[in-house]
């Protein structure tokens, strides 16, 4: 489902005397629909590059990433959103999102976005920011003045109300009480279990061990300072 | 699929000052592009020949048309473009006043493209009106009040209901939510949003505030000096910007 | 070079000292130009080199050139104002044309050549031999929703006219009916929009008639016209019908159901009556013997 080969990527600070700073080099993983594979390695190694590269966030400087067969380095603009728009979910460690919209919108919004029936696509959002225990009171304020763990709640509701082939977590367990985690990983099992591949960045040891099947270190493509 | 608006060298000069040279892209039903850049960078330049409220000094500005498939839109007859600009486009300004008619009733300002359109059923037209301004979120009972007795806000949302009404596919914006307060811009853009999504729009929105293209564009051009500098998916220009000039402009923004 | 006392205009007053119809022959025949392109090209308002005249604008200074143009000696003219031959505004352009091309004149509609009028059209029908002639404030029937003259011609050039819709829809909106009740625009032959003067809309049917029509407006500098046997079509909506419109009433001198009518306040007490706005028609009524609620018997002395 997702083959990255041989990708690297440097960044060039124009602004700061056109300083060229490579930041990944060679880097290699295919992931199997069902599959589970976590990013390792020291902060600043490159795990959350390597992801944004993926979602075609960053922009690769050589190599290639084929999701579903779609070269994510070499597509369009609008090839990659509508990837993104059916293929390939990204959960975010950030919830962004336009200002004073109904956090039920929020989540039901990804599936709207392709063509779902308004009120299906709101009984999905009703069901999951249940299951991750948002107060039905707080659905139809926006999430923007919402508490750091409740907006990740949210942003994780958002991030699993389409059923993506492919998604992307990045530290999806994070501050996060013991039943939220629990239903966090309740939630990545029900992905794998109906064939969604996935890349995952987990801090917490006992999540990844559970729901991971692969453990990548990405250090070992951080390229050698000289 | 066929492209909705094909840009090909488009290039606008004033007298020897570059307004915008070399533009091409492709828009595709449903993609929303914003145009970023500072004052003067050509990209306002640049929106007013793709509406064809200027002529380019050079290229082509091909759309889809639903009767004879791409056609330029430069070198089309002036009845035709102002045709389209009344049907398949819709124009909103930055300065409500210069999209709506102040002396009018905020239902003859919704109505007044169908008239234009040939609608001749005073009921019909004051339903659809009423409908209009419901969707832009404004009240029934102010249906008969002129523009000038409104809010920025509500002049704005007027505005774009005023342009949606006839269902067009292509929609050019100015600085949207410029000189409006940001609790109304983000209405604004709630709104925009869920029309573009509803009715599958597509739009060219130019601004010159990141925030705004980061929620409604699906993709960027940042122009600079009359020149596009970088084009790509929005949050990977706005998120990993590559032209020294992106980066400038990225990492000028302030963080709230 | 003084000219001497006798041939200066003002102390003579024969005829001998104007050019036939006051106009020079230059000006006369850019007007007649102006008028044949205008009937060409039914309800397109034509641009002309508009003179000053003897009496200010709003005058009717463009509706003087028109018929200045198109007059000949043999002509009878008749000059209205609302309809009625003996207001100062009449009086003075028909003593203007006596003077000035010595023309015949009359009151009567039927007896008339060329008819100069100002807000009505006569009530007898007109015939192919007769021209009538409208004065006119401002020409340009989108002018009070587009403000630009650019604007307000491209629209017509190419035909746009969903604004004029846009007037009637504010109409209805704030009154619950059109309310415009004169200068009511028109469609011509199905092209041009045109105004047709402020005449009453109970006018407005008449419009398709055997005379040839025209159109002068001095200060704006404009002359159309619709020629004889036009199609003159009121604007509208399908669920708010062109309606012509008049006061419920007979004229109280002569009886007339059909005739527009003018309100007349008697007194202080309010007392009011109705009465023909088109004096010769109700003149002429009124003699033929009709006879209506506040009239008596017609006597040549008595009017």
């Amino acid at each position: 489902m997702i083959e990255i080969s041989n990708l690297s990527k440097t960044f060039t600070l124009h602004n700061q005397g056109g300083v060229v700073i490579p930041v990944m080099d060679g880097a290699e993983l295919t992931v199997a629909r069902g599959e589970c594979v976590a990013l390792t390695g020291a902060s600043g190694a490159g795990k959350s590059t390597l992801m944004r590269m993926v979602y075609g966030n960053y922009l690769a400087a050589s190599g290639h990433i084929l999701i579903d067969g779609l070269d994510v380095t070499q597509a369009e603009p609008r090839q990659i959103f509508e990837l993104r728009r059916h293929t390939l979910g990204y959960v975010s460690q950030f919830l962004r999102v336009v200002p004073r919209v109904p956090t039920l919108d929020v989540v039901a919004e990804p599936l709207l976005a392709i063509g779902v029936e308004t009120e299906t696509a709101r009984d999905r959002a009703r069901d999951l920011l249940t299951r991750l225990r948002i107060p039905e009171r707080l659905w139809s304020l926006s999430p923007t003045s919402f508490s750091g763990g409740e907006q990740q709640r949210v942003n994780i509701a958002r991030g699993f109300a389409h059923t993506y082939p492919a998604m992307l977590l990045d530290e999806p367990t994070a501050s996060l009480d013991a039943a939220n985690r629990e239903t966090v990983l309740g939630l990545i099992e029900e992905a794998k279990a109906r064939g969604a591949a996935i890349i995952g960045i987990f801090h917490d040891e006992a999540a990844r061990d559970r729901v991971c099947d692969r453990e990548i270190d990405v250090a070992i493509y951080t390229p050698k300072v000289a | 699929m066929t492209p909705l608006l094909k840009v090909q060298n488009i290039q606008k000069l004033y007298g020897k000052r570059i307004g915008c040279t070399d533009v091409s892209f492709d828009l595709y039903p449903g993609e929303v592009m914003g145009i970023v850049g500072e004052s003067g960078s050509g990209k306002s330049t640049l929106l007013n020949c793709l509406a064809g409220h200027l002529a380019p000094d050079a290229g082509e500005v091909m759309f889809d048309t639903r009767a004879e498939g791409m056609k330029d839109t430069v070198t089309m007859s002036e009845p035709e473009r102002r045709m389209l600009s009344r049907t398949d486009w819709a124009f909103v300004h930055q300065h409500a006043r210069d999209g709506l008619r102040m002396n009018v009733s905020a239902g003859g300002n919704v109505g007044e493209r169908l008239m234009a359109v040939g609608a001749r059923h005073y009921g019909d037209i004051r339903d659809q009106a009423i409908d209009w301004l419901g969707r832009v979120e404004i009240q029934e009972s102010r249906v008969d009040d002129r523009p000038t007795q409104f809010s920025g806000g509500m002049q704005q949302r007027l505005q774009i209901a005023r342009n949606l009404v006839t269902g067009p596919r292509l929609v050019f914006m100015d600085e949207p939510t410029g000189g409006l307060d940001v609790s109304v811009q983000a209405r604004l853009l709630d709104l925009l949003r869920g029309l573009v999504r509803e009715m599958g729009l597509s739009a060219i929105i130019v601004t010159h505030d990141l925030a705004v293209v980061r929620l409604l564009a699906d993709r960027l051009m940042v122009m600079k000096d009359g020149h596009v500098v970088e084009t790509g998916l929005t949050d990977q220009v706005l998120d990993d910007p590559q032209h020294a000039y992106t980066q400038l402009l990225v990492s000028s923004v302030l963080q709230v | 070079m003084a000219l001497s006392g006798e041939n200066r205009p003002y102390l003579d007053h024969s005829m001998a000292d104007y050019n036939f119809a006051y106009l020079d022959e230059q000006t006369k025949r850019m007007i007649r130009r102006a008028i044949l392109k205008g009937l060409a090209i039914p309800g397109y308002q034509v641009p002309f080199a508009s003179r000053e005249m003897p009496m200010p604008y709003g005058w009717g200074t463009g509706g003087v050139q028109v018929t200045a143009a198109a007059l000949t000696p043999d002509d009878t003219l008749k000059v209205i104002d609302q309809g009625a031959d003996d207001t100062t505004n009449a009086v003075s352009i028909r003593k203007f044309f006596e003077k000035t091309a010595g023309v015949a004149t009359t009151e009567e509609t039927g007896q008339a050549s060329v008819i100069q009028t100002r807000h009505r059209i006569p009530e007898e029908d007109l015939r192919e031999d007769q021209i009538l002639v409208y004065q006119v404030p401002i020409p340009e029937p989108l002018r009070f929703l587009e403000p630009s003259e650019v604007e307000t011609r491209k629209m017509h050039s190419l035909e746009e006219y969903g604004l004029m819709h846009v007037k009637l829809y504010e109409d209805i909106s704030r009154h619950g009916a059109i309310a415009t009740a004169y200068a009511y625009p028109v469609k011509v032959e199905g092209r041009y929009v045109m105004d047709p003067s402020p005449i009453p809309k109970f006018d407005n049917p008449k419009m398709e008639m055997a005379a040839i029509q025209l159109f002068g407006a001095g200060r704006e500098q404009r002359i159309y016209a619709v020629p004889p046997h036009t199609q003159v079509v009121s604007l509208d909506f399908d669920d708010y019908p062109f309606e012509a419109s008049k006061a419920d009433a007979p004229c109280d001198l002569c009886g007339a159901e059909d005739s527009y009518l003018d309100e007349v306040i008697m007194d202080d007490a309010g007392t009011r009556m109705f009465v023909c706005s088109d004096t010769d028609y109700c003149t002429g009524r009124r003699k033929a013997g009709h006879i209506g609620a506040q009239g008596t018997a017609f006597e040549e002395d008595a009017a």
